[in-house]
């Protein structure tokens, strides 16, 4: 992590890597859309709805791993001083916001279907609200306080304590008796079969790269802007 | 010790002092935040009579009993420790049926049978097609 310490050296490698990974993330994501809508079986049970899983499941992964990423980076700002940990963690919030909604409402529109209802007050759907609160305060908090050194110390220890709902969301269906079913899929083992499983993978990564391309360009977007900012107070000052 | 270790190891104990709070404050919610009782719970807790409560369990193999009315039906919950019978009127969701899960909201009445209001089913972690699903039973993964 050291060699992004000049944010010069950063730059030279997330140039060149930005379209790499927004374009094999958007053909991945194609390929897992097209597999997961038109190739794998229905559910036993649930019929088509079913598919909503190729989108849910990544834009769920994406808001928890979104927040991981803001309180990995806010950590390395608060010890390290990284110079660009403060710029990467603001950069994810938005996609990271952004993919928890997402999850919210594909899961609000497959739960009319299959539970009978668009939302419910159970562990797992609350605490994943949570996390979409969390991102819209980060958002407000770094808005409000942008330029300065204390606002970053702030949004800092703001990012650490959010991640405390982190392993709360996870374990939220073993914890409490939830609406929303248990874990499909674990490291080692998964519940869904493997016909139907196999788009998902790519639909994941997919939405993973795209994920990474986005914030890349959201940090090197602020990296220009700090540059415009600077030059425009060194000629104030001349 | 440099500054960054003391950063660190500060750092380090803030995040361990939260954890601590956050499961605390977890294990005390356990019970308010479950979001239904399941049969075994409702008996043990001697859920009183006529107040709002959720019941969560399998609907029992071969007890949906449909009334002479048409839209009303009676069945069982079980979570194969306890049963309790109830009776709904109104539409199910279409995975409402037997061997599969169901939360239902309402209250007991005084005789103990659940008086449901509402009806969502409740399914498990698997998916799989229909011809793997035809040459398996599907019951038993919503109680633990």
């Amino acid at each position: 992590m050291h060699i992004f310490a000049n944010p010069a050296r950063f730059l030279t490698i997330a140039r060149p890597l930005t379209p790499w990974l927004g374009w094999i993330g958007a053909l991945l994501i194609v390929a897992g859309s097209i597999g997961g809508l038109f190739i794998t079986p229905p559910d036993y049970l649930q019929g088509d709805s079913v598919r909503i899983l190729y989108i849910h499941v990544p834009a769920a992964w994406l808001g928890m791993a979104g927040w991981s990423g803001i309180a990995a980076a806010s950590l390395m700002q608060l010890v390290w001083r990284h110079p660009l940990a403060s710029v990467a963690a603001r950069a994810m919030a938005l996609p990271g916001g952004l993919f928890t909604a997402i999850c919210l409402a594909s899961g609000s529109i497959w739960g009319r279907p299959t539970w009978g209802t668009w939302w419910e007050w159970d562990g797992r759907l609350t605490s994943m609200l949570i996390l979409l609160f969390l991102y819209i305060g980060y958002g407000a908090l770094t808005s409000a306080t942008s330029g300065r050194q204390s606002g970053d110390r702030i949004a800092a220890i703001y990012g650490i304590v959010g991640a405390v709902n982190l392993p709360i969301i996870h374990y939220s269906v073993l914890w409490w008796n939830t609406l929303h079913q248990g874990q499909s899929i674990g490291l080692t083992s998964s519940k869904i079969a493997p016909s139907m499983l196999w788009p998902l993978p790519l639909t994941m990564l997919g939405f993973t790269l795209l994920f990474v391309a986005i914030v890349l360009m959201r940090m090197r977007a602020a990296l220009a802007e700090g540059k415009v900012e600077a030059r425009l107070r060194r000629l104030a000052n001349a | 010790m440099k500054a960054k270790h003391q950063r660190l190891v500060l750092i380090g104990l803030a995040v361990a002092a939260m954890i601590g709070a956050a499961l605390l404050a977890m294990s005390a919610l356990k019970d308010q935040a479950a979001y239904f009782y399941t049969p075994s719970d409702a008996i043990r807790d001697h859920v009183e009579a006529g107040r709002a409560v959720r019941l969560g369990g399998m609907v029992a193999d071969k007890s949906i009993k449909r009334e002479p009315d048409g839209i009303t039906i009676r069945f069982i919950v079980t979570d194969n420790a306890a049963t309790v019978p109830v009776r709904f009127t109104g539409i199910t969701p279409d995975l409402f049926k037997e061997k599969s899960g169901v939360v239902a909201e309402g209250a007991f009445d005084a005789s103990g049978t659940f008086i449901a209001t509402n009806i969502l089913a409740k399914h498990d972690e698997r998916y799989m097609p229909p011809q793997v699903a035809r040459g398996m039973h599907k019951t038993e993964s919503l109680v633990r």
